[in-house]
């Protein structure tokens, strides 16, 4: 159970790094449309985990945070890249797509296929 | 990195208690409103809006905690959640606490010290550079360390083994610094001494091999830096100027640094002294070239690199053949061991190190039997929590979490136990380093608690902590919450002999062979102070020196020795004033072999007696207060002029003569064949140790077999501080530069004699109590599981109308049994032991009523106090409150 909820976390922490990337700094609830209209159903219930997966990434230094006013002006936090964070995408981005890469061959690959 | 940056961020708000809540909670409201917004603008109505925004965001409590979770560090937040628990917890039981705390304070606090002793005896001894390469020879199959002077330069210049030897042999000369004169304890080293150590002088320099040209050639000493310090004051000009040792002149070059102790752990010298000059302050006559007197103490050296201890010992070995070959008189068993420098090779080390592991394994017995009975104790304290952790359990609690919050309390008891043992032991060991058991001698136990004796300390209490702790789980991980709150806590009473019993039953035995042998030990040195010694120690002042510190040649002494007694008698309120030149029962002992008058073959076979010698004026006996029982005492006339002539002992005239009426006036030989006439017979005395009867004993007249050592016997009814100053006024005004040393003769006898049986009494003392309170936890321990596993049934009967007595019975019978069977086989085991006793401690013996009722007294009142508490807690039980609960 625990095994999941790190995936989880690990590919939310990384969506939610790209896409402060592509949009810019992005209120919490930014974050998780964002994720939603790009995912589907991940985030469709308990946008609420977003919350500490943001923290943990703030603390690790990938992202920083401040106050700020919203499209309608209400009081609203504000997440942005780091510089750290954006080496870290870039880091875990490739890795991730090696990753997926050899996974997809692994699935691809039928027992005929061997030689 | 990332993760450690991150800990040291969550560890900051942690101890900053700072919490993300406030933020927390403005953006979920902020999330939920912005959602609720975009619901409306799809159409929805404002309150379904706002419930299907709260819906989409999950659950806000789950969310809130995980957000704390990540924020802080949630395991040490339940640490400090369940220390402050246990806390609560322990504050409302005092009596369990301090019986818990006292016992492990007490076993983890023997452990500290005697694992500081050893760390200090054996681990690390002398704290000398490259220590491992560091070998002590010694030869024989007795592990002799001795060597002489000669064997040693041939040892020296013949091996191939070893970088080089060095050798020492420990003394006293009378060191005079321009003010008074002062006994100060010598190392006469090889010149060679500092640099086989590898050490760098503190101040000035050291002497060297290259120093030595012969006897008496290097006139140089080295100040130990302690020495420097307290006589000295830490002048640094010190360097370069002459003093006189036995009124030689010597010029200081320099002082040892500060961690070097000597070369022996437990005596450290005040000066090094080149050996060469061995004539000038050994005050023993030229013995330097003499093969056969074995007076350097130890000779070692550090094995070359390389070279194994078997080759060294094979290189050694063929020295010592040659050795045996062409010095067939003065040297046999030259076959050569290695061993560790520190405790004069093996002759020591080896009872020293057996000692210490025996106290080290029983020690550990005892922080065992500790936490054995500590968890007896939390199992009954977790008996009587079953509701409660039922509850939590019920509650939805984790067992897990119920463990860890148990062993967070047993880990707390544990730590503060051994804080406490080891605040005591730390105590406990400054006393030791800076005790001198016998104040003339400077035998003395440097031993700190270090790092390492803190570590073992944490170690130990971590530990035991966890074992004593873990003994409820197995209770607590079967607990059924739905079981303990139908029914109450299970009312099961085990009838059988369980492995617990007969481990309390082993303790409360072992406790009462502790309590018995050290009251056979106390009772016996009673008895010992009051027995007859052949002399009488009360009122009698002894001054100690040795005139050859004082640079008196052989001539000399005779007449100071009578000028000394002679001024010593002027002084108001002194009796009578002798002088002996060894004083009996100072272990300080002298004896050769005495043959009949008609032996002619005076070989050691035929011998009559092995006799001890003692060299006395005429007037020793009326000081002493021996009885002369014939015949009479020497005058002063007795000198080398007329035939030689002794006073015996009773038990020399029985054994070479038969009887004290064939003695009187007869005639018996020394080895060198010189025929002595017994002039007179004395009453026989302790003179080696109190526990030896009746040795035969001669006295010569110190005219006609002079010595240069001293002790002046005085007998006064004075007040014995006011008689030793005009003692030390007399004596300084005879000759300034005589270090002397002065002490009543039962200081002596204190400090020497009774040593033994002193030390046998303090060390069964400090294990009884050890004992006891091992018996104390235990029955408190046991009696408290069976009063709280036995509440219901104990309630009922007070119902029913019990007497408190038969409450009591029912309560604490198991608990009394035990602890009768206990005492009972641990008396007798102890009226075994104290056979053995007997021969550490003079007149120990067992058949003694008070030893028997105080033995029985003692063990009922660790009794009472044990099962105080679970006593009054059955009598306190109240049947109504008792059905009400179930």
């Amino acid at each position: 159970m625990k095994k999941k909820k790190d995936v989880l976390q690990g590919t939310l922490a990384l969506m939610v790094l790209k896409t402060l990337d592509v949009l810019g700094p992005l209120h919490g609830f930014g974050i998780a449309r964002r994720i939603e209209q790009i995912s589907g159903d991940l985030l469709a219930v308990n946008q609420g985990t977003l919350y500490p997966v943001l923290l943990k990434l703030e603390q690790e230094g990938a992202i920083a945070s401040e106050w700020g006013a919203s499209e309608n002006n209400r009081r609203a936090r504000f997440y942005r890249l780091t510089r750290t964070g954006r080496k870290q995408l870039q880091l875990e981005s490739r890795d991730w797509n090696q990753t997926a890469a050899i996974i997809d061959r692994f699935f691809a690959a039928k027992a005929e296929d061997l030689p | 990195m990332r993760s450690l940056k991150r800990f040291f961020t969550r560890m900051f708000n942690l101890a900053a208690s700072r919490t993300h809540d406030q933020r927390i909670r403005e953006e979920i409201e902020e999330h939920i409103a912005l959602q609720t917004e975009e619901n409306l603008r799809a159409g929805l109505p404002p309150a379904e809006a706002r419930r299907q925004a709260i819906l989409k965001f999950g659950a806000v409590e789950s969310v809130k905690e995980n957000y704390r979770a990540e924020g802080g560090l949630p395991w040490i937040e339940t640490l400090l959640q369940d220390v402050r628990f246990s806390l609560r917890l322990l504050r409302k039981s005092p009596g369990f606490t301090i019986v818990a705390v006292i016992t492990l304070a007490l076993a983890i606090g023997a452990n500290a010290v005697v694992f500081a002793v050893m760390n200090a005896l054996i681990l690390h001894p002398l704290n000398l550079p490259e220590e491992q390469s560091l070998y002590a020879i010694q030869h024989g199959s007795d592990n002799d360390p001795g060597e002489s002077y000669p064997d040693y330069l041939d040892l020296r210049d013949r091996n191939r083994s070893f970088d080089d030897l060095a050798a020492y042999s420990i003394g006293q000369a009378g060191l005079d610094t321009g003010d008074n004169a002062s006994a100060a304890w010598i190392y006469e080293v090889s010149g060679n001494y500092f640099d086989v150590l590898r050490i760098q002088p503190y101040l000035g320099r050291f002497f060297h091999g290259s120093d030595e040209h012969g006897p008496n050639s290097a006139p140089y000493i080295v100040l130990a830096y302690d020495y420097w310090h307290s006589h000295f004051h830490d002048d640094r000009q010190v360097v370069g100027r002459s003093v006189l040792l036995n009124r030689h002149p010597f010029t200081i070059l320099g002082v040892a640094p500060p961690e070097f102790h000597g070369t022996i752990v437990f005596l450290s010298p005040d000066v090094f002294v080149p050996m060469v000059n061995l004539e000038q302050v050994g005050g023993v006559g030229n013995v330097i070239n003499d093969r056969a007197r074995h007076w350097i103490h130890l000779a070692m050296g550090h094995l070359k690199e390389g070279v194994t201890q078997a080759q060294a010992i094979t290189d050694l070995n063929s020295i010592g053949a040659y050795l045996e070959k062409n010095y067939p008189q003065s040297d046999s068993q030259m076959t050569f061991s290695l061993s560790r420098p520190g405790l004069l090779g093996d002759a020591l080390g080896r009872p020293v190190r057996a000692f210490m592991t025996g106290l080290l394994l029983l020690a550990g017995l005892i922080l065992l039997a500790a936490c054995a009975n500590l968890g007896s104790l939390f199992a009954a304290r977790a008996a009587e929590r079953s509701r409660e952790v039922a509850l939590r359990l019920a509650l939805g609690s984790s067992r897990k979490r119920i463990v860890r919050q148990l062993l967070t309390e047993a880990v707390l008891i544990s730590l503060m136990g051994g804080g406490i043992g080891l605040w005591g032991s730390t105590g406990l060991l400054r006393g030791l380093s800076a005790w001198y058991p016998t104040p003339k001698y400077p035998f003395h136990l440097p031993v700190h608690a270090d790092a390492n004796v803190y570590a073992v300390a944490l170690i130990l209490a971590l530990a035991s902590g966890f074992f004593f702790g873990v003994v409820p789980v197995r209770q607590i991980l079967r607990t059924n919450p739905w079981e303990v709150i139908k029914l109450g806590s299970s009312g099961r009473v085990g009838r059988r002999i369980t492995a617990r019993d007969l481990l309390l039953v082993a303790q409360v035995a072992i406790c009462a062979v502790l309590v018995t042998s050290s009251m056979v030990a106390v009772r016996g040195m009673v008895r010992s102070l009051h027995s007859s010694f052949g002399f009488d120690p009360q009122n009698v002042m002894l001054a100690d020196t040795n005139l050859s510190m004082a640079g008196y040649s052989n001539e000399k002494i005779p007449a100071m020795q009578k000028r000394m007694i002679d001024a010593l008698e002027t002084i108001p309120g002194v009796e009578s004033v002798g002088l002996i030149d060894r004083s009996p029962l100072s272990g300080d002992l002298s004896g050769d072999l005495v043959f009949s008058d008609k032996t002619t073959d005076l070989r050691p076979a035929n011998a009559a007696a092995l006799c001890l010698i003692y060299r006395i004026s005429p007037e020793y006996f009326r000081a002493a207060g021996t009885t002369l029982l014939s015949g009479k005492s020497f005058t002063w006339h007795d000198d080398q002029d007329v035939p030689r002539m002794a006073v015996v002992n009773h038990e020399l005239a029985r054994r070479v003569f038969g009887s004290v009426a064939d003695a009187l006036g007869g005639h018996y030989k020394l080895p060198d064949g010189t025929r002595i006439e017994v002039v007179g017979i004395v009453e026989d005395g302790k003179y080696s140790t109190l526990a030896k009867d009746q040795e035969p004993t001669m006295f010569f007249p110190i005219l006609q077999s002079p010595s240069s050592k001293t002790y002046l016997v005085v007998r006064s009814n004075r007040d014995p501080q006011r008689l030793a100053d005009a003692i030390r006024s007399k004596l300084r005004a005879l000759d300034a530069g005589l270090p002397f040393f002065i002490q009543t003769w039962n200081q002596q006898l204190e400090g020497v004699a009774l040593f033994p049986s002193r030390m046998a009494t303090i060390s069964l003392g400090v294990l009884g109590v050890m004992g006891a309170m091992l018996v104390v936890t235990g029955i408190f321990g046991m009696a408290a599981h069976s009063v709280s596993k036995r509440l219901k049934e104990l309630g009922i009967r007070i119902a029913l109308g019990a007497q408190r007595a038969g409450v009591l019975r029912a309560a604490l019978g198991r608990a009394f049994t035990l602890l009768a069977v206990g005492s009972i086989a641990g008396l007798i085991l102890g009226i075994m032991a104290s056979r053995v006793l007997a021969f550490i401690v003079y007149q120990a013996t067992p058949r003694d009523p008070v030893v028997f009722a105080g033995v029985v007294v003692a063990m009922a009142f660790l009794g009472l106090l044990a099962t105080w508490i679970p006593a009054r807690r059955a009598l306190r039980v109240d049947p109504l409150i008792l059905l009400r609960e179930e």
